[in-house]
Order: structure tokens, then sequence, then C-alpha cells
């Protein structure tokens, strides 16, 4: 291969690792922001991937397929905003929980597809812009969802920092007591939320089940959840950062395995450690410096709401 | 199928508490610790097989109960100590990684049996068995070499362990007997068992040229790149060819049936003692699955003649004369690798790239 053609592979591939991690780490970064810790993500992750699996699988429809992905998460996600919210039940035991209900479940459901194979989601080609020399493939060749990634960060982001509603969603996430003072449903905010949260998870698990790698097999998000959750953390609570951090996590593992199979001398066990060792730097870094913990992380995260207090 | 969620769930946070109590007495328990899901439909679901053969063999006189998807490491220690304690006679301890957490148990529990697959530590409740993998990917590494176009084979590694880089260098002798120009490019994923990761790797390996793709992972996810990629593709563990109809060349089969069925027994009879076993073609431990349509008759022969040079012992994949990678002399003509070499192996043999990971 000769000049920049080896590159365009690459780049493909990342974009398919990171997609996943770009839906769930903004989902949970919306949750996050209403002062909700919702460790569950790679529960409602597997929950979608098999949700939208048997759904293309039945009725050949990806749409429908996506829907019942988001579908699906929701529900995981409303489960468990029942326990934290309403019972008041401890966030990170319950989110814990949820993972391994999910992964559970999500076997139970799929147990009778395991093995069957299913069309990859379609690919978008445009007459003469996907043919296109490197930027062809590149920008006018992915799928739906990946398209519908970069649309979730630019709409979250304006969201969040340009609408009253974000900025009320913010504010129960900071503080949900002088939120609840001036008569906001800090309980119903984060019931949306939390829900919000779960139907990007449930898209994102779709996205591994039906484009990724088209199957369903147990266990197939294989940790990606806990990545996205420390994606957040790097991000310092930035949709922007989710983005740039989600292709930066993707892109490492990819990078690695090409180096390797190009036969350079790289310590892939080290490499393979890089995305949460920088996760580990920045948080080292945001606790340092008070400030920006309290620009961007919300003050109230994980805390339980008492409205009666 | 309740109870196996309720399974995944004790295995991850490895509290196994009272799950498996109250079971009759009357009937012996036997138990499986596996390393992934039994739906992966590799490596776990090949052993799972051989525990249904087990309750088919046995009936009612045994009771058999399994623990999906336990982390190696101190996870599985917990798990099989719970095991152990609930009164299972012997257990099936069926990860590398469990071998250190399975000989401390078997060392507080004298009376229960313990198997442990692939490991190379005994005592004397604790056997060990494993498969001669490499005999039949020594059968494939003679398809691969004849296969390729780019003379370029793809390998998905896991961890750079002595069963795995046996199973790359058995490949690349054997590819290299038919096709002298060949190389075997190792992209290592350092998991068992990540589908996304599996097939990132088969896709960074057939960038790189590669246009066979074989895996020492236990996910079909490399067999599925290479068919959309139209390149071969060669099973593991199990029969793959629904993910790959058009890919998959054949595809190694763990059998462990025979070998289950034969240990239970020893077990009830009371004639059970601690040894290590390591089957291959020949006893049925490895098989090949059918042969790709796609292999032209001449391939096939090549194929199964040298199965059956394996199988009758006129053929050792490991015998002289072996170069290691750097060109030295590994194994000098007339001399052969024995069980102990095999097992230690930690050097790639020419025609192997990159290096190998410590």
């Amino acid at each position: 291969m000769n000049g920049f053609e080896w590159i365009v592979p690459v780049i493909l591939t990342v974009i398919t690792a990171a997609t996943p991690l770009v839906f769930a780490g903004i989902g949970e970064l919306v949750t996050e922001k209403s002062g909700v810790l919702n460790l569950g993500v790679e529960g409602m992750m597997v929950i979608g991937a098999v949700a939208g699996f048997v759904t293309a699988t039945l009725t050949g429809n990806y749409l429908l397929a996506i829907l019942a992905a988001a579908l699906a998460g929701s529900f995981m996600a409303f489960l468990f905003g029942i326990l934290t919210l309403s019972l008041m039940a401890n966030q990170v035991a319950t989110g814990l929980a949820l993972t391994l209900f999910g992964v559970g479940l999500s076997a139970l459901i799929g147990q009778d597809f395991v093995g069957v194979p299913v069309e990859k989601l379609p690919q978008l080609n445009i007459e003469g812009l996907s043919d296109l020399p490197i930027i062809g493939a590149i920008l006018f060749g992915q799928d739906i969802l990946v398209y519908f990634s970069f649309v979730m960060v630019g709409a979250v982001s304006w969201f969040l920092y340009k609408t009253k509603a974000g900025l009320i969603l913010r504010a129960v996430g900071d503080s949900h007591d002088a939120a609840h003072s001036i008569g906001y449903s800090v309980i119903g905010i984060r019931y949306l939320a939390v829900i919000f949260g779960g139907a990007m998870s449930g898209i994102g698990g779709a996205y591994l089940s039906l484009a990724y790698t088209p199957m369903w097999a147990e266990n197939m998000t294989a940790g990606r959840g806990w990545i996205a959750l420390a994606l957040i953390v790097f991000a310092t609570w930035k949709p922007g950062l989710v983005l740039v951090g989600a292709y930066m996590f993707g892109g490492i593992t990819i990078l690695q395995l090409h180096a390797q199979a190009a036969g350079l001398d790289l310590p892939s066990q080290i490499l393979s450690m890089l995305p949460y060792l920088a996760t580990v730097i920045v948080l080292v870094l945001i606790s340092k410096d008070e400030s920006r913990i309290r620009k961007h992380a919300p003050a109230c995260i994980g805390k339980i709401f008492h409205p009666a207090a | 199928m309740k109870f196996k969620s309720v399974i995944s769930l004790a295995s991850a946070v490895a509290v196994a508490g009272t799950l498996f109590a109250g079971a009759a007495a009357a009937e012996d328990k036997i138990g499986f610790v596996y390393v992934g899901p039994v739906g992966d439909h590799g490596w776990t679901y090949r052993h799972d097989i051989g525990r249904q053969a087990v309750v088919n063999a046995f009936g009612d006189k045994v009771k058999t109960t399994f623990v999906e998807s336990v982390k190696e490491g101190p996870d599985s220690e917990r798990v099989i100590r719970q095991m152990a304690a609930d009164g299972h006679k012997v257990i099936f301890t069926t990860s590398f990684g469990f071998m250190n957490p399975t000989l401390k148990v078997a060392k507080q529990f004298p009376n229960v049996k313990f198997e442990h697959a692939t490991g190379y530590k005994r005592s004397k409740n604790v056997s060990t068995y494993s498969s001669r993998f490499y005999e039949g990917r020594y059968v494939i590494g003679k398809i691969a070499g004849k296969m390729t176009k780019s003379n370029v084979i793809g390998y998905v590694g896991s961890f750079p362990i002595p069963e795995v880089v046996r199973g790359i260098n058995a490949v690349a002798l054997a590819a290299k007997s038919v096709n002298p120009d060949i190389q075997i490019k190792v992209a290592w994923v350092n998991t068992w068992y990540d589908p996304g990761k599996e097939g990132d790797a088969a896709k960074a390996l057939i960038d790189q040229g590669a246009d066979i793709i074989l895996q020492h992972t236990d996910s079909p996810a490399p067999l599925q790149v290479a068919e959309s990629r139209g390149v071969w593709a060669v099973g593991q563990a199990s029969d793959m060819h629904h993910f790959a109809p058009k890919a998959q060349l054949t595809a190694i089969i763990d059998d462990w049936d025979g070998y289950y069925v034969d240990r239970v027994k020893a077990v009830l009879d009371g004639t059970w003692e601690s040894k290590d076993t390591w089957g291959g073609l020949k006893s049925g431990m490895v098989g090949l699955a059918d042969y790709n349509k796609a292999i032209p008759a001449d391939v096939v022969k090549l194929a199964e003649d040298t199965k059956n040079a394996i199988m009758d012992g006129s053929l050792k994949p490991f015998a002289g004369p072996i170069k290691k990678q750097d060109g030295s002399v590994a194994v000098p003509a007339g001399e052969e690798l024995d069980d102990g070499a095999l097992l230690g192996m930690n050097w790639y043999v020419e025609g192997v790239q990159g290096k190998l990971p410590k």
C-alpha cells in the first residue's frame, strides 16, 4: 500500500469501534448531568444489542430494530429509576445489579438467536460522493447510526448549554435542593434523563449487534459499557470531549492492532491499558483543580434526593 | 433458563452463596467452571456439550452444575471453593487461568477431585487434560498454505501463552512446507472473548494483506469479518459455518465428550487417579469440520493425508529440522520436540512476523 491508502481502512475501523462508545457515553452524560450515576450502562447496552438483533432477524426492519433497542434500554433505565429515584436505593449498587441483570436477561432472550446471521446495517451510498477517493468512504459511506451519533452529540451539547430545559437539568444535577425549592420536579427530570441514557445505551448496543459484528453472542458488549463510563470522566462531563474520547479510545485499540499486524514492535498490553490510564490521569488532574470540578462535574452526582427534606 | 441468568450473576460477583445447596444426596454432583458464556459458540460451548454428554451417559446418577463467564483470577477461586464446599464429587475447571485457584482449593478439599483443562500443574487430587490442538492446526496450515494467494496468513491471538504460540508455530511449519514464501502475521487482542475486538483484529490483518484468517479466540467474529471481506477463515473450537458459509475452510473442533464421560465414570467407580491426558486427532479430542466445497480435491487429499499421517504417528508436526524466527536452529533434523518443550513453547518459528510479546 502506498501514500495514504492505508489510512482509509484504519479510519473506517476506528469509526465502527468508536460509535457504540459515543452513544453510550452521550446518554450516560445526560444521566450524570442530572445528578444520577447509573453504572448499569453495560447491562443496558447488552439488552439493546439483543433487542435490536432479535427485532432485526424477526422483522428485517432496521429502523424498528433500532427503536426496539432504544425502548429496551429505556425500560432497563426505567427499572433503575424506580429503584433509585422512587424507592431511593443506592445508585452504585443498583447500577451494578442492573449490569448483572442485563447480561443474564439478554442471554436468556437471545439463546435461540445464537448463531443466526443477520444482514449488516446498510451503508449510505450516494452516487458520485461515496466513490470519492479517501473521503468518499469515510464521509459518505457510513451507516445511519454513525451519522446519528454525531447528530446526538451536537443535540445534547445544544440542549444542555443553549436551552432552558438543559439549564434546569444541570441545575437539578448541581443542587437538587435548590432546584426543588424553586419548584422543579427533581425526580421527574431525573427520570427523563435516566431514560434518555438508557435509550442511547440501547442504541449503542444495537450498533454492536447490527453493524459492528452483525450477530448475537452472549455478553458481546465485553466491557464497552464500562469504557463509556470512564469516558465521561475522561471528558470531564463535556459532550464534545465524549466524542473526542470515544474516537481516541477506539483509535488506540485499532492502531495497536494494525501496528501488530504490520509487525511493529509495540507492547500490545500497555497500549490496551492506555485509555484507562488516561482516565485515571484525568481523574487525578480534575481532583487537584477544584475549579474544573465545579465547572462541569455535576455536584449532586450519586446523591439520593429526599423531597421532604 | 432462569437458573442460567442467576448463575451469570453469581459468577460475576462471585458470591455463589447457597445457590447450589439442597441437591438430593442420592446423586453425585459434578461441577463445571467456564471462562466464557455457554453461548459463545466456541470454547465454552464445546465444554458444555461435554457436560451434556455426561448427563446423557449417567442420567439420574449424576447432577451437573455449571457456572459460566467466570473471570480468571480471584473470582474463579471463590467459585471453585463454593462448588467444592457444596459437595461436588469432581469439578472441571476449563480455562488455563483457573490453574492456581484450582490447586489452591484442591489442597483444602482433599476428598474432591479436580480436573483442570490446559494447565500443567497437578497434585494428588488434581488431574490435567488438554487437546493437541496443534495437530489440527498443522492440517489447517497445509490447507492455508495452498489456498492463500497473497502468501499472508493472519492469525488472531488471545494471549501469548505456549498453548497459543504452539498453534501459530504449527500453522507456520505446515504452511511453509507447502509454500516457502508464506508469512504469518499475528495480532494479539489480550482477551479470549470480545467479538468486537476480535473482529477488529481480523480487519487489521486483512488490511495488511492477509487473505486467510485463523484465530485462537473464542467468538465467531473473525470469521464473520472474513466472510464480509471475501477472504478465507478457519473456525475455532466448533463448526462455525453458520457465520461464514463461504469463508470457512474448515474448523477445529474440540470434543470433550469421551473424556468427560470416562473421568466421571472413574469417579463414580472409585478408580479415579490424578493423571495428565493430552489427546489429539487420534483420540478424537481434536477433530476437523467438513471441508469447504471450494477447496480443490488435491488440497483436500493433502489435508486428509496429513491428518492420517499424524494419527498413525508417521508425521510429527514438531519434528526437525525446525528453525526459529531469527534463523537459528531450534530442532536439528532427526530430532523432535518432546511434550515438555511443547508445553513451554515461547518462541516463534521461521515465517512468523513480529515479536512475541513477553
